[in-house]
């Protein structure tokens, strides 16, 4: 997909090239419509997908990823890698150059120390800066001369691409945001507002949550882009509006995230006025099963390790469950083109996407029901299976959202035909992705036997991703229920694989152990991963150079936009 | 009736403190949290420094007395800096923030009124011309084929809801027939006749929506209330001594039915300033009410604290203007 895409994007480059020469500002103004309004142009205070794709105009870090999921430098020269020594033997130092010659939206030069600057920004105490994950580890960010950064990490980084790189982590300008550190960072409200940038775009007029006024920067580093003048960036209403003001009425150029039914989507791109744009990153829905037991009898210690579950910690339960499953159907009712049926929870970038899972794309549930005679789960006089006096019934929650409920529903029904009984629950997402200590209703605290969510990581790399699954990521009472081992996997092998993967620079050594660990989740049973999701947006047809992106900022490239005349 | 007034301002102080705890106590211990929204991959300790950064690990308590001193004490303060250029806030006299955006959230009010006056304030105003004539003249010509339609229609906008009916004009006007923008544009600046126009374009299907709610709504007191009066003595009175139908029903009957009236028109200026949540949603005018119903999503205390409790202030204002009302339409109603 992601092949065919850069395809798409090379051709509609090569086919309209004349166009892409026009001058600065030649092309007017485009409009974009976020139905979720972005609160503030820096993406250090929110952490927000929307504001982050919305500073991400005026903002660049380093490097970029592209339509693939290959770096590409926008403001270094180039990505330092082991090869050509930017990436220190060690793994301890990556050095970056800057491009030289480029200007802030104010006309002075981008040195080191803006480089040097974002990272203390991001790092000062009490500014509460949402990507300070990024910037882990790092020791130091050295500036020995105007154009070259040094970033010294305290540990050997095999992946040393989390600071500056990405969406996430963009170049702030020194001079603007130096009094801004630490808790006095949310006082600076014209600076997380209107940001002096490196981008295509600078704010003009910001109206939090609702429009974004923005204007080509004239010092934009190509003298020939952007080709918009203006962009009249709008937010608020629903999906189902934006997509109709983009697919339907025309009023806009670029509507973000249309979660939308698939027939209704369709329905919409007939009109001819735009087309649906899909790009697959790494989010997977998924079905994760609770190696411990909720029973509320256990008091405090209730889902901890302490006390494992009756029956989901045996595997043949789990397998079954898996089995009786049909991917293909919810994948077609719930996400239609902006799905694709998985058995990974590793699903992609495409080099490390397993192929030894795919048994599960058939659903199975004759084998489902011998699988469990077998284990000895015979149905009781209720159809449900039992063993010893113990029923296979579950509590099965997830996020209110209308495609779980279907999924739910769905995925209830087909357990009942093996036999599996199961309640369903489900939780205002503001509650269940909360991660407050004090409610018993949390994706972490996981007072129940199964629950269903999406989840993704940041970027390429899945180091961090797989790590989610050693014994001490488990939420329990002593991490005040933090942790991202929500089935409390607890498995010598595979903790052993990621901390070898910790330290392992070569990318096929990575890729081997990445895809090794996703095996071991998916053989185990521990999570059941239902739809690799696309992100969906649709763009309209005399909007040209577009090229979709699950990479990075879906506007990552809209200094090569102009309008198709 | 002024010192009843001054009276009635007195009460009202006390009350509002404890609706503003009420209101403190219930946003608050919701359990929603501020950074819920943001993508799984931020790790948990990081929103755990988010929150910390928020204040949210204050103690309750010392949360609300700040509330209550920055909005009594350093926004006012703020405000006169701002309307006269002075200086009387201190550098340490921290504004009320969003947790969303991080500026000020009397900014953000005062960026949305506007939108929000123009939309539901007109809508209002619209629904009320026509929903008092609708009223008089079903009433005076009870079970006319006049009065079927207009209890017909006033049934309409009263069950139908705004979701529907917006969606509908979108669908007819924007979609099939491209009339009007289905997208209102907040930063549109009127400044000559084209621009008029294209603000008059742009506010007609949401105004027509809700002046339809409206009017359904006051229409229907405004009926019921003249029908009381037509059949008392006084009308009977004033027809033998010769009056015409028109200083009758419009001097005489109207200014008497119009005493319940008012108190529901008066009631309802309060909620023009609480804006449309659903319909401001519907045709993405992005005022008070979008304001709010996305600081709720969000988990966003200082905000939806902060225009509740501006709400609260325009109810308890509005039901004393209400009040005094009756005593200048009814010299029988005396407060002292």
């Amino acid at each position: 997909m992601t092949a065919k895409h850069a395809l798409l994007g090379a051709a509609a480059a090569l086919a309209l090239a004349p166009a892409a020469f026009a001058e600065r500002g030649s092309d007017g103004q485009v409009n974009i419509i976020y139905w979720q309004g972005p609160s503030t142009m820096n993406p250090y205070l929110s952490g927000g997908i929307k504001e982050l794709e919305a500073a991400s105009l005026s903002l660049e870090p380093l490097a970029r990823y592209d339509p693939d999921g290959n770096m590409v430098p926008f403001l270094a020269e180039s990505v330092p890698t082991l090869e050509n020594g930017g990436v220190s033997e060690d793994l301890k130092s990556v050095t970056w150059k800057i491009k030289p010659g480029l200007l802030w939206s104010d006309g002075t030069p981008v040195t080191s120390a803006d480089v040097r600057f974002t990272w203390q920004y991001c790092t000062a105490d009490g500014g509460g800066c949402s990507q300070s994950e990024k910037y882990n580890d790092v020791a130091d960010v050295e500036t020995p001369d105007e154009l070259t950064a040094i970033v010294r990490f305290s540990v050997p980084k095999p992946y040393p691409y989390g600071p500056f790189v990405g969406n996430q982590a963009p170049i702030l300008q020194a001079a603007q945001f130096a009094d801004c550190l630490g808790a006095k960072a949310p006082g600076c409200t014209d600076a997380n507002f209107m940001p002096v940038g490196t981008g295509p775009f600078i704010v003009t007029d910001f109206r939090p949550n609702d429009v974004i006024a923005l204007k080509a920067n004239e010092h934009y580093r190509d003298p020939e882009k952007p080709a918009f003048a203006t962009v009249n960036f709008k937010g608020g209403g629903d999906a189902m509006a934006a997509g109709r003001s983009v697919l339907e009425t025309g009023e806009y150029d670029f509507a973000w995230n249309l979660q939308l039914a698939p027939e209704v989507l369709d329905q919409m791109a007939a009109a001819g006025k735009g087309e649906v744009e899909v790009a697959f990153g790494t989010l997977v829905e998924r079905i994760m099963v609770n190696f411990t037991d909720p029973d509320p009898k256990w008091g405090e210690r209730r889902a901890t390790a302490d006390h494992p579950h009756p029956f989901l910690t045996d595997k043949a339960v789990r397998k079954a469950l898996s089995m009786a499953i049909d991917r293909d159907l919810l994948t077609e009712i719930g996400y239609g083109q902006a799905g694709r049926t998985t058995c990974n929870v590793l699903a992609a970038p495409e080099i490390y996407a397993s192929e030894a899972n795919e048994g599960c794309l058939v659903q199975d549930i004759e084998g489902a029901k011998a699988l469990l005679d077998q284990a000895g789960w015979v149905p009781g006089p209720d159809g449900v299976r039992q063993k010893d006096g113990m029923r296979l019934s579950m509590l099965f929650q997830s996020s209110t959202n209308a495609v779980r409920q279907d999924f739910q529903a769905l995925i209830k029904q087909w357990w009942s035909e093996i036999g599996v009984e199961s309640e369903l629950r489900n939780v205002d997402s503001s509650v269940f992705f909360g991660g407050d200590p004090g409610s018993p209703d949390t994706f972490q605290k996981f007072y129940a036997d199964v629950e269903m969510y999406a989840n993704s990581f940041d970027g390429t790399d899945p180091e961090a991703y797989m790590a989610n699954w050693i014994c001490e990521e488990a939420p329990r009472p002593e991490t005040q229920w933090q942790g991202n081992n929500m089935p409390r996997y607890c498995n010598e092998a595979y903790d052993g694989l990621v901390a070898e993967m910790a330290k392992t620079g070569k990318m096929d050594e990575r890729i081997a152990l990445a895809k090794e660990m996703n095996d071991i989740l998916m053989q185990d049973y521990v999570m059941l991963p239902l739809v690799h999701r696309g992100r969906v947006s649709a763009r309209a047809t005399s909007l040209g150079g577009f090229v979709m992106n699950a990479w990075d900022s879906e506007l990552w490239n809209a200094a090569d936009w102009y309008r198709v005349k | 009736m002024f010192t009843y007034t001054i009276r009635r301002l007195l009460i009202a102080i006390p009350t509002l403190l404890v609706i503003s705890l009420i209101i403190f106590l219930v946003v608050t211990l919701a359990p929603s949290d501020p950074t819920a929204n943001l993508p799984l991959s931020i790790p948990s300790e990081v929103r755990a420094q988010m929150r910390e950064a928020l204040g949210l690990n204050e103690p309750i308590l010392v949360r609300y007395l700040l509330w209550l001193r920055q909005f009594f004490l350093y926004e006012p303060l703020h405000m006169l800096d701002q309307a006269f250029g002075l200086s009387l806030a201190g550098e340490d006299m921290q504004r009320i923030l969003s947790w969303q955006t991080r500026s000020p959230v009397a900014d953000l009010i005062v960026q949305r009124l506007p939108q929000t006056l123009w939309v539901v304030g007109t809508s209002y105003v619209v629904g009320v011309l026509i929903a008092l004539p609708i009223g008089i003249v079903s009433a005076y010509r009870q079970y006319s084929w006049f009065d079927q339609i207009g209890t017909f229609v006033s049934m309409v906008g009263f069950s139908v809801p705004t979701f529907f009916t917006g969606v509908l004009l979108i669908v007819i006007f924007s979609v099939h027939l491209g009339w009007f923008p289905s997208i209102y544009d907040t930063t549109l600046r009127v400044t000559d006749l084209s621009t008029f126009w294209l603000q008059i374009k742009q506010m007609i299907m949401p105004v027509a929506v809700l002046a339809l709610y409206n009017a359904a709504q006051i229409s229907r007191f405004m009926r019921a209330s003249m029908l009381d009066n037509l059949n008392q003595d006084y009308v009977r009175t004033a027809r033998a001594k010769g009056m015409t139908e028109r200083v009758v029903v419009l001097l005489h009957v109207l200014r008497n039915s119009m005493i319940p009236v008012v108190t529901v028109i008066a009631l309802g200026v309060p909620t023009v300033f609480g804006g449309a949540i659903i319909t401001e949603q519907v045709f993405k005018v992005n005022g008070i009410g979008q304001l709010l119903i996305i600081a709720i999503q969000g988990g966003d205390v200082p905000t939806v604290q902060t225009l509740t409790f501006i709400f609260a202030v325009l109810i308890v204002l509005f039901n004393l203007i209400a009040d005094v009302l009756y005593g200048l339409l009814d010299p029988r109603i005396r407060y002292d």
